[in-house]
């Protein structure tokens, strides 16, 4: 993203990530509605975040139309739920016509399918696991003379 | 037939006796170790332990040879992922998914799942079909809906008065399974012969019980 530009960006799911997403982008002056159904988890928000916070399970879609979701610029779909993930995300990509759509995924067995479906995933073990080899590897080749 | 079902409670169980009764091979899925077990003491079916939107799992309930999957799980979201996945990876000629909010039919069309059955919305239509309700005098859903046991009372209107039962054409799948009259039970066979102000306890699907109540009532 383009630095001076705000955007108006959703965030599903207020846990560890979706929280901290939300108070950096908050942060960079972007607009952001986070929604998540437990109100409790609105308290990872940090004190300086100028979003909003939407109460309801976004996996109705009168819930996400609340958030405005017809206008919003990107949806990360973050709960803690791979399939609640992958459904908010193509309800936003197809029924709402958000351009730029991501769901985190932690099974990468059932990441493969969405990408044929036009949906961006983002698979945490995935990386993870890439990033250990990486690590390994580079530690092989220091230690070869 | 190789029939895949991921879900549980009576739904599953019933439908799943009803597969079982067509003579087809039926593998169910279910996330509950109880469940897996009572099942699996109550039905002629594989029974596989485990997330039903994991591939994996599918590929062992034998999702490669599936006829037809049904996805009828209490989360539309799963439901959701289930028929995708059978669709997408495993080439499943038939899928059908159950859908718990009636407002996310026109969803999954959208997102490409057309085969879908909203037990709340078959209600709602009923409701507004009309049909002779001041005859029913009970009505129990069992399991939401999806299978109905209706309580009605003879009247005078009644077009099905001193026939007897095996002339009377109920939509298949649908039984008059009990008769009280003057308040002792009959066990109805095909010669009973009904009478006025007899209750007749009937079992159906609730996409028939319109047409039930209208054959009894009028």
């Amino acid at each position: 993203m383009p630095r001076k530009k705000s955007y108006f960006i959703i965030i599903v799911g207020c846990g560890r990530l979706g929280g901290f997403l939300a108070n950096r982008l908050s942060r960079g002056g972007h607009s952001i509605v986070v929604i998540d159904n437990k109100m409790a988890a609105f308290d990872k928000l940090s004190s300086d975040f100028s979003g909003f916070k939407i109460e309801g399970d976004a996996t109705e879609a009168a819930v996400l139309e609340n958030a405005r979701v017809d206008k919003a610029d990107a949806l990360i779909a973050a709960t803690r739920e791979d399939n609640a993930n992958l459904m908010i995300a193509q309800v936003a990509r197809k029924v709402f016509g958000v351009s730029k759509v991501v769901a985190r995924v932690f099974d990468p067995s059932r990441e493969e399918i969405y990408q044929d479906l036009g949906i961006d995933t983002i698979c945490p073990t995935t990386i993870a696991t890439e990033e250990f080899i990486r690590y390994l590897a580079d530690g092989e080749e220091q230690n070869e003379p | 037939m190789n029939v895949v079902v991921v879900g549980g409670e009576k739904l599953v169980y019933f439908l799943t006796r009803i597969f079982i009764s067509k003579g087809y091979h039926v593998a169910v899925i279910n996330r509950d170790a109880d469940e897996c077990r009572r099942l699996a003491k109550a039905l002629r079916a594989r029974i596989i332990l485990g997330d039903g939107s994991n591939p994996r799992i599918l590929e062992e309930a034998g999702a490669n040879a599936a006829d037809a999957l049904l996805a009828a799980t209490h989360h539309d979201q799963d439901n959701l992922v289930i028929c995708q996945l059978g669709v997408r990876k495993f080439h499943i000629p038939r899928t059908l998914a159950l859908i718990n909010d009636p407002e996310n039919e026109p969803v999954f069309a959208a997102l490409g799942v057309t085969s879908v059955f909203s037990a709340t919305k078959i209600l709602a239509n009923l409701i507004e079909q009309k049909t002779g309700y001041e005859s029913i005098v009970n009505l129990i859903p069992i399991e939401e809906g999806k299978l109905i046991v209706v309580e009605t009372i003879l009247e005078g209107t009644s077009p099905v008065l001193n026939r007897s039962l095996r002339d009377i054409r109920l939509p298949e799948n649908s039984l008059i399974a009990g008769v009280l009259r003057s308040g002792q039970p009959i066990v109805p066979r095909g010669g009973t012969v009904l009478k006025l102000g007899d209750r007749l306890i009937t079992i159906c699907q609730p996409e028939d019980m319109g047409q039930v109540i209208k054959t009894l009532t009028g």
